[in-house]
């Protein structure tokens, strides 16, 4: 069949199999591999994607259901002023980064998380991130980059 | 003032960020166009005969390009240990996850559908699938070896070793079979050039050893054998050199006259990439009731897995069997028996957390039998500053160490005091939920191996810096430490310094990256370079300067002549335009360090229901000087949360027939953010004389360290009720059943 799919404002068209899954018509008809594949039962995170503004497991998605959609990956993240994002910002700042396999899902789950929750407790983003897993930096530095994100205080 | 000690922010996340890395599945080279993509099919069977294997319905599917099995290879045989291990089974399958056949297809969605097709017969064999059925051995995976016992040290014990000890306790300590799972999965690209060479990009630690182990495999020199190592999603071990599946699809590269792309699948990974520790330890601690161990002996069992590919893990595990202490007796054994699981290989410390893990339980133990603070016990029996260099009764040469000061800092960092006086309160009270303090000290050994590394340094005409590294960092930020450390001596600024590494072309001989070896090996031959380019460009600007060289000084990224400012200066770019300023050479034979520290950790059991949450941790990890404290921190905080994952939920598990039970991140207990608390570090360093920098490696210290500090805490929550020990990880199910024999004994 064939999709149509807005990619960080640039429609790409393909025709897939029906059972193409989103992230792999992101990684290889878009050619954007930032988004990555960590596992095969929905459980880590790493190919995390919004999905019209809202965070996804785009392991999860057939590209068949994003048809006509609009998705956002890491390499369509800006900050207002064009600039890098907050999020993007602060993983650096606070080593929230250790290897980088799971910082593109890490950094878009905590995109759609801050959305919701601006200035989210330490618990909270640890609870807002339990869907995403890191086997490098023990999350404690990835908590610290979504609360610099958030402009609150970090504990180093 | 030096950059080196400061917090730098690493040059490697600004692509990682914003594009993401380029993992060997990202890789978009011209030399893959046309790559055909390849899956192996594995066994779902433990142990059985493989009586035929039929390819044809899987030939005739879509896209299929080729279906290997192993009557098509023709590799020489490889061994693991005293054994052969196929490249793919051939006759009899040994564990779940086995390859038995490669099948190649234009497209990645065909992949699974035709490995399905594949059609194996097996006769199932008695399947071995713990140590104790190893042992008993009725059932053998290597019949022609006579027995499951594939390696055997030491075992002649002194009778009397424990005569004058009052107190001489014994217990056999699991410590489980854990699965690596590096985030990025294995992967491998490859393919043949015109000039007969196979390039192969791999997801590896040290792109030299899989050089070797590929051209090894494949029959070929050396030199026809280029590996390039991508960005790496973790290794944490695991991905150490190569393992068999690259020779295998170099070979079907070649065989099918396409380039080839691996990538396995999670599930994949969970069974068929090495697994880590499978130890089951047997301590007996013998001494005085004031605290003093007179005597300890510990017998090692290592479930090697089907394969025995490791077999000096449970030798370095007796190595390191006395940590910290001072003990006037020790013995040690050890075993390897084959079963029918996945081959145990190096995860996260390699030998030596199953060593911290036995001692540091058996101190427990001991304290406990005699009723004394664990710290207490812990103090009586610390080897004291003044006694280093100090060799262990197994033969390790500890070069520096400051174990009781280790300790103390993590004990008033947590108020132990304060923290004891709650766990009273709340054991008077008859509160649920109960407060645990575990402690462990523990020392480790970094650049263990005999090997050194190699480091180049070249000055470019315009002044700017490129150096290559043996080194082969996988996430641990080794490039911006290395930038540091050449900035501050030569003076460059970090921006005008280019770290290379992982392509055996670019840096032919290195060793790599594990064993937390890369900075002071690879970092001190760097230093080495660096200095020889520094005499070089002293030659050059001396002539410039019309001086002597003994008279000229770098400082400030520039050449003057000492003492006298008004000479004129000389830049790196105008000697590195007169003549090429470049040293290549290679560090010693790296005498190993000895990197020590010491963890509490306060946890609360909920008493009804087995639950354990980790309240806090602190550590103390003592790696020597300090490069750059941002990484450091880093390696620590990984270190922390994968020690305490061990603790209280990784396993993995196998039933009677051999099956993996956790074969999947849905099943596998890999832990998340809400499961780990804040970490609290507390900062210490004590500088080795063994390299040019001081310094020690720290990949792999806190996870050593944090294990036995957490499972302590789990079995202290529960003393009072009278527990004693039980075995890792403390889920909630095994801390209830605890409880309950506890109480039944009561
Ligand atoms: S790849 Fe999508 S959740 Fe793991
Ligand atoms: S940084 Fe490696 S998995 Fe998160």
């Amino acid at each position: 069949m064939k999709v149509s799919i807005e990619i960080n404002g640039r429609t790409v068209t393909g025709e897939v199999e029906d059972r193409t899954l989103l992230v792999h018509f992101v990684r290889e008809r878009a050619g954007l591999t930032a988004t990555n594949v960590g596992c095969d039962t929905t459980s880590c995170g790493a190919c995390t994607v919004l999905l019209d503004g809202e965070s996804v497991k785009s392991c999860t998605v057939l590209a068949a259901q994003a048809d006509g959609h609009a998705v956002t990956t890491l390499e369509g993240l800006r900050g207002e002023d064009g600039g890098l994002h907050p999020l993007q910002r602060a993983f650096r700042e606070e080593h929230g980064l250790q290897c980088g396999f799971c910082t593109p899902g890490m950094i878009m789950a905590a995109v759609s998380l801050l959305e919701h929750n601006p200035k989210p407790t330490r618990h909270e983003v640890r609870d807002g991130l339990e869907g995403n897993l890191c086997r490098c930096t023990g999350y404690h530095n990835i908590v610290n980059a979504v609360m610099n994100a958030s402009g609150q205080e970090v504990q180093r | 003032m030096s950059i080196v000690g400061t917090r730098v922010v690493r040059i490697e996340d600004q692509q990682l960020i914003t594009q993401g890395g380029t993992y060997v599945e990202d890789l978009r080279a011209e030399a893959l166009t046309g790559a055909v993509h390849a899956m192996f099919v594995r066994s779902p069977i433990a142990h059985a005969r493989i009586v035929s294997i039929d390819t044809s319905a899987a030939l005739a599917a879509p896209g299929v390009v080729a279906v290997y099995t192993a009557a098509d290879l023709d590799l020489a045989p490889h061994r693991a240990g005293p054994v052969v291990e196929p490249w793919l089974a051939g006759e009899v399958v040994r564990y779940v996850g086995e390859p038995v056949a490669l099948v190649l297809t234009e497209e990645r969605y065909q992949l699974a559908d035709a490995a399905e097709l594949v059609d194996i017969d097996y006769d199932p064999l008695d399947v071995v699938a713990s140590i104790d059925s190893a042992l008993a051995g009725e059932t053998l995976l290597f019949p022609d070896q006579g027995t499951n016992l594939l390696q055997t040290t030491g075992g002649e014990f002194d009778g009397t070793a424990f005569d004058d000890c009052e107190v001489v306790l014994t217990r056999t300590i699991v410590n489980q079979r854990v699965a690596p799972a590096p985030l990025e999965v294995r992967g491998a690209a490859c393919t043949w050039g015109a000039d007969g060479r196979l390039t192969l990009w791999l997801s590896t630690q040290n792109a030299q050893i899989a050089r070797s182990t590929v051209a090894k495999g494949l029959g070929v020199r050396s030199a026809d054998v280029r590996v390039i190592t991508p960005d790496v999603g973790g290794g944490f071990g695991a991905k150490i050199g190569a393992d068999p599946e690259p020779v295998v699809l170099g070979w079907a590269a070649k065989r099918a006259g396409r380039p080839v792309r691996w990538t396995e699948t999670r599930s994949e990974n969970l069974v068929a990439m090495t697994h880590g520790r499978a130890q089951q330890n047997t301590i007996t601690i013998g001494g005085r009731r004031d605290g003093t161990v007179l005597a300890f002996r510990l017998e090692v069992v290592q479930d090697a897995g089907a394969y025995p590919r490791a077999l000096f893990l449970p030798t370095l595990t007796e190595l390191m069997a006395t940590g910290v202490y001072h003990f006037p007796k020790v013995e040690t054994s050890s075993r390897a028996v084959v079963t029918n699981t996945t081959p145990i290989a190096a995860y996260r410390g390699a030998g030596r957390p199953e060593a911290t893990a036995a001692i540091e339980r058996a101190m427990d133990l001991f304290a406990a039998e005699i009723g004394m603070d664990p710290a207490q016990v812990r103090r009586v029996n610390f080897i004291r500053p003044e006694e280093f260099p100090y060799t262990s009764p197994t033969g390790a040469s500890y070069d520096t160490g400051e174990y009781a000061q280790a300790l103390d800092r993590v004990l008033a960092a947590g108020g132990y005091a304060e923290l004891r006086a709650e766990q009273a309160r709340r054991r008077e009270t008859g509160d649920p939920v109960a407060l645990g303090l575990g402690i462990a000290a523990y020392v480790e050994i970094t650049g263990g191996d005999s090997g050194g590394e190699s480091g180049r340094v070249l000055i470019n005409a315009d002044g700017s810096v490129t150096a290559w590294t043996g080194s082969s960092p996988h996430g641990q930020g080794l490039d911006s430490t290395l930038a540091m450390l050449l900035s501050d001596q030569l003076g460059v600024p970090m921006d005008k310094i280019t770290i290379r590494h992982g392509d055996t072309d670019e840096v032919p001989r290195a060793v790599g990256t594990f064993g937390s070896r890369s900075l002071q090996l690879g970092g001190s031959a760097l230093r080495q370079a660096a200095d020889q380019v520094i005499e070089q460009a002293r030659a050059l600007a001396a002539d410039r300067l019309e001086a002597s060289p003994d008279d000229i000084e770098l400082a400030d990224g520039s050449f003057r002549v000492r003492g006298a400012p008004a000479s004129g200066s000389v830049t790196w770019a105008q000697v590195a335009g007169q003549a090429e300023l470049t040293a290549d050479v290679w560090f010693g034979e790296g005498t190993p360090t000895f990197p020590f520290g010491a963890h509490l950790a306060v946890v609360e059991v909920d008493t009804l229901t087995g639950k354990v949450v980790l309240k806090r941790i602190i550590a103390c990890d003592d790696a020597g000087p300090v490069v750059n404290p941002l990484t450091f921190q880093g390696q620590r905080h990984g270190g922390l949360g994968q020690g305490v994952a061990q603790a209280l939920l990784e396993v993995m598990n196998y039933d009677a027939d051999g099956n993996p039970t956790t074969a999947t991140l849905a099943d596998y207990s890999f832990i998340t953010a809400p499961e780990l608390p804040d970490f609290e570090l507390v900062e210490s360093e004590t500088p080795t004389t063994r390299n040019l920098l001081g310094v020690k490696g720290i990949g792999e210290a806190a996870t050593i360290g944090s294990t036995p500090a957490v499972h302590n805490a789990v079995v202290d929550a529960l003393s009072h009720l009278g527990v004693r020990h039980l075995d890792m990880p403390a889920t909630p199910l095994r801390v209830w059943q605890a409880i309950t024999d506890a109480r039944k004994a009561n």
